[in-house]
């Protein structure tokens, strides 16, 4: 059924997507290979969320630009007819939402909208998809599933609503499952289960999976490699271990600094400490500034840095997209609070 | 506080630090609100037990964080401090004196305690530029429109929005760390002693929540304020607040120096939220989740101790007694039979060992 089995999961060349005047994303290469997690991290208006609704081509076509090349599993998807797009949709890359309420339709039980979906992309009758939506309740673990096949969405609580949205984007046994801030909703001891049904489904179903999240912690629990977006583009990409420890560009080292638990010492001389921050606020991306979109914001910047950087490889497949990698580097290792884990309770 | 005074001040200032340093700036005991609710057309009655019983206080010029998951009680807490909505028994006293009563009528009350929204763009009047809604607090108050306009320049500008660019925008020309700062500023238009952060920074994103903590701990300073900062998230609790109230279901799990209560949790409820933190180190992942589930509906909470259906210290005796909120060590204390002498629990009497 793959068109390529040794094609990588999803690869995006120089991906483009504009809406009106403005260039939302602007020239994401990104490559994830089969049975990989990757997590997109990023601020809000940082693309991050349009990069992976395009990979499905959710943005109506009269007001939106794609242009670069989306291929996932081989496919490549700009080329999809209508068809085509339909059938790609779901069966070989799926989408779990941030909202799951908003996502499922509130007037047909979860159970009901599950087997449509089957019934939609394969040849089986109404009993046997039952039978295949209670078994994907019971992978997601969602308690007592039979009778909550036939509940209403809005009669399950946060939680279990997002494990239904998972068994529903599973339905048709996807390569690739693209997850929206999956977890931003939910609370916090919710959330880590839901990421290590992720984890877990990732190894046991061999997925690929692109999370979405703007949570360096849920990203580092799920993902093998990070690519952290600023204002349309990918400015560093690697392993998490790369990026969370050995951080090349001054923006990851931002964001990573700003964090609370990265403040170790609380007290100086008798003043509560400060939190590093990054000063300003993302470029208006209809008046993006010449170069490195993050210079006006960074602490190296030099006069170089109104000139596009390139992506740099500073090891092993970690690239930072940066003049001045070196220096960020070292200055992220001489740093006064190195954001290390705390130990768990 | 550089605000000139003005007649209407003069009342405020009158009540300003009675007690002296010692005396808790709000004290809060036996703090209950249930909202009755009908399942279903003609169904059976029931009543959500949002808060039910809760008892602290908040020292002065401290920052008291609460956590919890939702459902909680801990933005029903801060309704029911505001004033919001009317508590079912309870009773508070502010600064010494009972809210409500003579010496305390809620109307100065309000004017010392001062609230920052979640959703800091449903908080502020779409129709009304920023500068006119800062000042909206102090003119119903009594100062001069003049003045209050004033006001509200000078504090755009302490919360890092220069006036001359800010002061005439409405809340949808502003990013929401922007807005933010808005609300902050509008809070503190009246010069309040304490301000109740219900979730302010958690729909910030990283780098702008780190920006807003920054100018709450220097306004803080500034002004001699108290803190009373409601969230979920426990890394930012632990970096801003001096004591953290966990709450679980309506009642208070566990209280004390964040240090303490954040480092070496007394309560099991405490750790399995601790363990659900992601740990932000790619080599030493979490590996299980200590908590399954979603959070309990407070509709019909369980007997004895709330917690004791996802505990994995739970013992019969959990299912039967109530724990109370008892000290376990100088200024923390726990509602867990577990940590309790006494209390019948297995585990009680040798307390340290529970948390290795």
């Amino acid at each position: 059924m793959s068109a390529n089995p040794n094609a990588p999961a999803v690869e995006l060349v120089d991906l483009k997507v504009g809406f009106g005047k403005v260039e939302v994303v602007d020239g994401v290469d990104l490559r994830l290979e089969r049975g990989q997690a990757m997590a997109l991290i990023g601020e809000s208006g940082s693309g991050k969320s349009v990069t992976l609704r395009a990979i499905l081509r959710l943005f109506p076509e009269g007001r939106s630009r794609t242009r670069g090349k989306i291929a996932v599993a081989g496919r490549d998807v700009l080329a999809l007819s209508k068809r085509e797009l339909a059938d790609f949709r779901g069966h070989v890359a799926a989408m779990i939402f941030q909202e799951p309420l908003l996502a499922f339709d509130p007037v047909y039980t979860v159970g009901r909208q599950i087997t449509e979906a089957i019934r939609r992309h394969e040849k089986i009758d109404a009993a046997g998809a039952r039978q295949r939506a209670l078994a994907l309740f019971e992978r997601v673990r969602i308690p007592s599933p039979e009778r909550r096949l036939d509940a209403y969405p809005h009669e399950m609580s946060g939680g279990m609503r997002q494990r239904a949205m998972i068994a529903l984007a599973l339905a048709c046994r996807p390569q690739v499952l693209l997850a929206d801030e999956p977890t931003t909703a939910l609370d916090a001891t919710v959330q880590i289960q839901i990421l290590l049904l992720l984890r877990e489904l990732q190894r046991d179903l061999g997925l690929s999976i692109i999370l979405v999240t703007h949570d360096l912690g849920a990203a580092v629990e799920v993902a093998d490699r990070i690519s952290v977006m600023y204002a349309g583009r990918i400015v560093e990409t690697g392993t998490a271990h790369q990026v969370v420890l050995d951080p090349h560009h001054p923006y990851t080292i931002g964001l990573l600094r700003s964090r609370a638990e990265g403040a170790l010492a609380k007290e100086v001389d008798g003043k509560r400490a400060r939190l590093q921050t990054i000063p300003g606020s993302p470029p208006d991306l209809a008046n993006r500034p010449a170069g490195c979109p993050f210079a006006p914001r960074c602490f190296l910047a030099i006069d170089k840095c109104r000139e596009t950087p390139p992506s740099v490889e500073v090891g092993g497949g970690h690239l930072a997209a940066c003049w001045r990698t070196e220096e960020a580097s070292a200055a992220y290792r001489a740093g006064p609070q190195p954001v290390r884990a705390e130990a768990a309770a | 506080m550089s605000v000139i005074v003005q007649p209407a001040d003069l009342a405020i200032a009158a009540l300003r630090d009675r007690g002296g340093p010692a005396q808790p700036l709000l004290s809060v005991s036996g703090l209950v609100k249930h909202f009755p609710v009908r399942k279903g057309v003609g169904g059976k009655k029931s009543v959500v037990r949002a808060v039910d019983g809760v008892d602290f206080q908040a020292l002065k010029g401290e920052t008291l964080g609460i956590v919890g998951e939702s459902g909680c009680g801990k933005s029903t807490t801060a309704k029911l401090l505001m004033g919001l909505i009317e508590r079912d028994q309870g009773e508070m006293l502010f600064d010494g004196e009972a809210v409500g009563s003579r010496a305390m009528p809620w109307r100065t009350y309000r004017r010392q305690v001062q609230m920052v929204f979640q959703d800091s763009y449903a908080s502020l009047n779409p129709r009304m530029t920023v500068e006119a809604s800062i000042a909206f607090g102090p003119t119903v108050n009594g100062v001069g429109s003049r003045e209050a306009i004033e006001r509200a320049r000078g504090l755009l500008a302490r919360v890092g929005l220069e006036p001359k660019r800010f002061a005439g925008r409405y809340p949808h020309e502003l990013s929401g760390g922007q807005r933010q700062r808005v609300n902050i500023a509008r809070a503190l238009a009246l010069e309040p002693r304490l301000i109740l952060l219900d979730e302010a920074v958690s729909a910030l994103d990283k780098s702008v929540e780190a920006q807003v903590l920054n100018l709450l701990l220097d306004l803080k300073a500034e002004f001699g304020l108290t803190y009373l900062f409601i969230s979920h998230d426990l890394n930012v609790v632990r970096f801003i607040c001096d004591r953290v109230m966990v709450m679980y279901l309506g009642r208070v799990a566990e209280l004390g120096p964040s240090d303490t209560v954040l480092a070496e949790p007394a309560h099991p409820y405490t750790q399995a939220l601790l363990a659900s933190m992601p740990s932000l180190d790619p080599d030493n992942r979490t590996q299980a989740a200590l908590l399954t589930g979603d959070p309990p509906n407070p509709i019909d909470p369980p007997d004895g101790c709330r917690f004791h259906p996802r505990c994995r210290l739970a013992e019969p005796v959990c299912s039967q007694a109530t724990p109370p909120l008892a000290p376990i060590a100088p200024l923390h204390q726990a509602a867990c039979l577990a940590r309790q002498p006494g209390s019948g629990h297995s585990l009680a009497p040798a307390a340290e060992q529970v948390a290795a």
